[in-house]
């Protein structure tokens, strides 16, 4: 039998000035299962709180109503107070009559108090179903999943690990280093990009805490907050890393050349290969597209028509340490980890879209990544800057800004941020290599917001005397050996034709290809573009929707390295944070199955956000729905789907609900 | 001479968005006719058909369902199944004998104390224009 305890609230004037207390309270006391209502000055203040407790021994009483302010101010204080009282404290209700009543209804003070009892009483017929209910502890795999090898990947790994905690570190490429990597110098302080990247990349490799997997792709996530379960495909590498001492022998000797991925194409690499001199692990992989040893057993394979090609093997016979492993297959393993940190990166735009800058026909055309890869002492260059076309060295060099930003047509609406300032690092460094170089820079708008970002902007125009024009050229054509860029300086007002050597595009930034599908898999959102969505842009920057998931870098939006590395920290902190405690505590007032009444539909499965509904097969063979406590946010969806009502939602319970429905008319 | 109607509106709000901007209604001090009663709900999504014909069926002149604004739900898409819904629950009404002005279905932020107040008001508004429910 419920045994109600209504306490009304004056506070201070706030509630009394308006709602006539001593009615409400005679009105309270012939309520249903009331049996005690009392009033107090501040419910909220110790001494409120006190007669509380005293009164809900003191009356024996099983369910509290507190009318007073809103739930989203002091609910959390009553529970303690019925905690306090050894009364599970999910045994409360309030009745907001202060926001939604005194303070909106001061003009009649009739009108208030009516309606003041009118709330208490659905109150009181709500509060009569509560049942106690009680929060479950989970235990928590302190482990965390680190997706992705940039720096901010690495960041990350290394402050989690840091903090004493195991993390796994997947990348898919065959090295960690990400964008950072090819970079030659960062702005504005010119360091070089390698000098400080590199000992991070070793760091991690040593780190004791940390385990490395590259050329490893994550496929499935299950489970929830604390307790992930994660299928991680391992690419063939067919070189067995354990046996690899990294001499180098068999990329220096394999014979097939293939373009280079990590120059952008203007370098090459072979098909057993790492990916770049610092690369870490150094040790190779073999490229199965490119290798010949494999395309001779493909041919095989496929009834040996056509030309037999060579059956090399050259890696194999020069491997001292007989590493080479041909039949290393891709392998899936399953891992469990409590955290996920997802810092996938970004990509450049694929300029071919703009057919006016030539989509990729003019060999002097390039883009502001792979002009890094030509200034790099480590590039295919060894760090000349010169001319695809004819090798000579450049002396006129066009850059263009906002190429895939800040473009409505090509539905690149964003700015990719960091293309203003790398391309001043360029050209003053283009000057550096040559001081005969002359640099013209395109641009819409000079976005210097940053540390040292302004000043860093007109040394370029004042020391390397890059001549800025305001405009977006509209084409661009090669004459003779020259490029000619077509375009309006809006200043000025007058078209301007400018003959280059060079045209370097400042291609902006997108997410990786496939950070949608991680998305979906992950169950985080992701915005039109594919940029992964925080939880909140402001307060929230490195959480997501789905607890336990963190995300960080430039997988979120166009970020600089600073900015990667600070966010990398910003997660790794949230997964300390929760890896130093031992259980999570989770919320009670989540869905639950009736198995006798659910009729094996599974509507709710779909309807679910946040995949926390799932089926099983009972006993007798029936199909039922089941959800998960842990991953359950007790929104209500699936219940207001279930047609059988076979699902509902503790605290807010179908029953509950109609009760105070029908409270009204009591 | 018809006698003044005081209607009763059953207002169900998503924590949220709707019921932070009715409490904000109350902490701006904003007055709005007091008639309406409102039940919280962690989501609009979460209020089931029955709720709404059941409010009827007791003698609500109007029911309002009030939660974030699209996109902005708490759990990322209960709106949306809410906005469904309201748009099949709607017309059945017809069937009860209920005007279908008398439910409505509004996006109310937790900034949104002011449209909160003016929802409630032109709500009471068009509910004495129709008159009391003839049962
Ligand atoms: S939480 Fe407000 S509509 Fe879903």
């Amino acid at each position: 039998m419920a045994r109600v305890g209504v306490f009304v609230c004056h506070c201070g004037t706030n509630i009394a000035g308006v709602v006539n207390i001593p009615e409400v309270l005679e009105a309270a006391e012939k309520m249903p299962m009331v049996v005690s209502a009392t009033d107090n000055k501040y419910s909220c203040s110790e001494p409120g709180q006190a007669s509380i407790r005293e009164a809900i021994i003191e009356n024996n009483l099983n369910r509290v109503i507190v009318a007073a302010c809103s739930p989203r101010m002091h609910e959390i204080t009553f529970r303690r107070a019925l905690a306090s009282a050894g009364l599970n404290p999910y045994l409360l209700e309030m009745a907001n009559i202060r926001e939604q009543c005194s303070w909106v209804h001061s003009d009649n003070k009739e009108i208030a108090t009516n309606k003041a009892i009118e709330i208490i009483k659905m109150a009181v017929a709500k509060v009569i179903r509560h049942e106690p209910l009680y929060p479950r502890q989970v235990g928590i795999t302190k482990r965390a999943l680190v997706i992705g090898g940039g720096i901010t990947g690495i960041q990350t790994a290394l402050d989690i690990a840091n903090a004493g905690y195991g993390v796994v570190l997947v990348e898919r490429e065959p090295s960690i280093g990400g964008r950072m990597a090819q970079l030659d110098k960062t702005f504005p302080t010119l360091d070089c990009s390698a000098c400080i990247l590199t000992p991070k990349m070793v760091d991690l490799s040593q780190h004791p805490k940390i385990k490395l997997m590259t050329y490893a792709e994550v496929k499935k996530v299950t489970g929830f907050i604390g307790n992930f379960e994660v299928e991680i495909l391992h690419k063939a590498k067919k070189v067995d890393h354990l046996k690899c001492i990294g001499c180098g022998i068999c990329w220096q000797k394999c014979p097939e050349k293939v373009p280079s991925e990590f120059d952008l194409g203007l370098g090459k690499r072979t098909a057993i290969y790492i990916p770049f001199a610092q690369a870490v692990p150094p040790k190779p992989v073999i490229d199965l597209s490119h290798c010949r040893y494999t395309k001779y057993l493909t041919w095989v394979a496929t009834g040996q028509e056509g030309k037999k090609p060579p059956e090399c093997r050259i890696c194999e016979k020069l491997c001292p340490t007989a590493a080479i492993a041909w039949d290393q297959e891709e392998q899936l393993f399953t891992e469990k980890f409590g955290t996920i940190v997802v810092a996938t990166g970004y990509q450049t735009y694929d300029y071919s879209h703009y057919k006016e800058y030539g989509s990729r026909d003019f060999a002097d055309v390039i883009t502001g990544l792979q002009l890094e890869r030509l200034m790099s002492a480590s590039g295919p260059t060894g760090g000349e800057v010169t001319r695809l076309s004819d090798g000579s060295h450049p002396k006129t060099v066009a850059f263009v800004c906002c190429v895939g930003s800040r473009d409505q047509q090509r539905g690149r609406p964003y700015c990719s941020k960091v293309c203003c300032m790398y391309t001043a690092k360029q050209a003053i460094m283009l000057k550096e290599h040559d001081p005969e170089v002359q640099c013209y820079i395109f641009y819409i708008d000079v976005r210097a917001g940053g540390k040292d970002f302004e000043e860093f902007y007109l040394r370029a125009i004042d020391e390397a005397g890059v001549i800025y024009i305001k405009g977006r050229p509209s084409k661009i054509y090669q004459d003779g050996k020259k490029l000619i860029v077509l375009g309006e300086d809006t200043l000025m007002g007058r078209p301007v034709e400018i003959p280059v050597d060079l045209v370097v595009l400042a291609t902006g930034m997108e997410p990786s290809a496939g950070a949608d599908e991680l998305a979906r898999n992950l169950n985080i959102s992701y915005d039109t573009y594919n940029f992964m969505v925080e939880a909140h842009p402001k307060l929230r920057p490195v959480e997501t929707h789905t607890d336990g998931i963190f995300v960080a870098g430039a997988c979120v939006g166009p970020r600089d390295i600073p900015e990667c590395v600070a966010q990398g920290s910003a997660a790794a902190a949230k997964v300390a944070a929760l890896f130093s405690q031992d259980t999570l505590t989770t919320e009670p007032l989540i869905a639950v199955v009736n198995q006798a009444r659910c009729i094996g539909c599974l509507l709710c499965v779909t309807i679910c956000p946040f995949k926390a509904v799932d089926y099983q097969t009972t006993q007798d063979g029936r199909l039922i729905a089941a959800t998960n406590e842990s991953l359950c946010k007790g929104c209500g969806l699936c219940i207001a789907a279930c047609r059988p009502k076979a699902i509902d939602l503790r605290g807010f319970t179908n029953q509950q609900i109609l009760d105070e429905v029908a409270g009204l008319w009591l | 001479m018809a006698v003044s109607h005081e209607p009763r509106i059953v207002g169900f709000l998503c924590n949220w968005c709707s019921y932070a901007g009715a409490d904000l209604a109350g902490t701006s001090r904003i007055t709005y006719p007091a008639n309406i009663r409102i039940i919280r709900v962690p989501c609009s999504g979460r209020v089931d058909p029955l709720f709404v014909v059941k409010s009827f069926q007791l003698g609500a002149d109007g029911v309002l369902i009030a939660g974030c604004h699209p996109g902005d739900c708490h759990y990322t898409e209960g709106n949306y199944h809410t906005r469904r819904r309201f748009a099949l629950l709607r017309p059945f009404l017809d069937y009860l004998g209920i005007d279908q002005e008398r439910f409505r279905l509004e996006w109310v932020s937790a900034s949104e104390g002011k449209k909160f107040s003016e929802v409630v008001a032109d709500f009471t508004e068009t509910l004495k224009r129709i008159g009391p429910r003839e049962i």
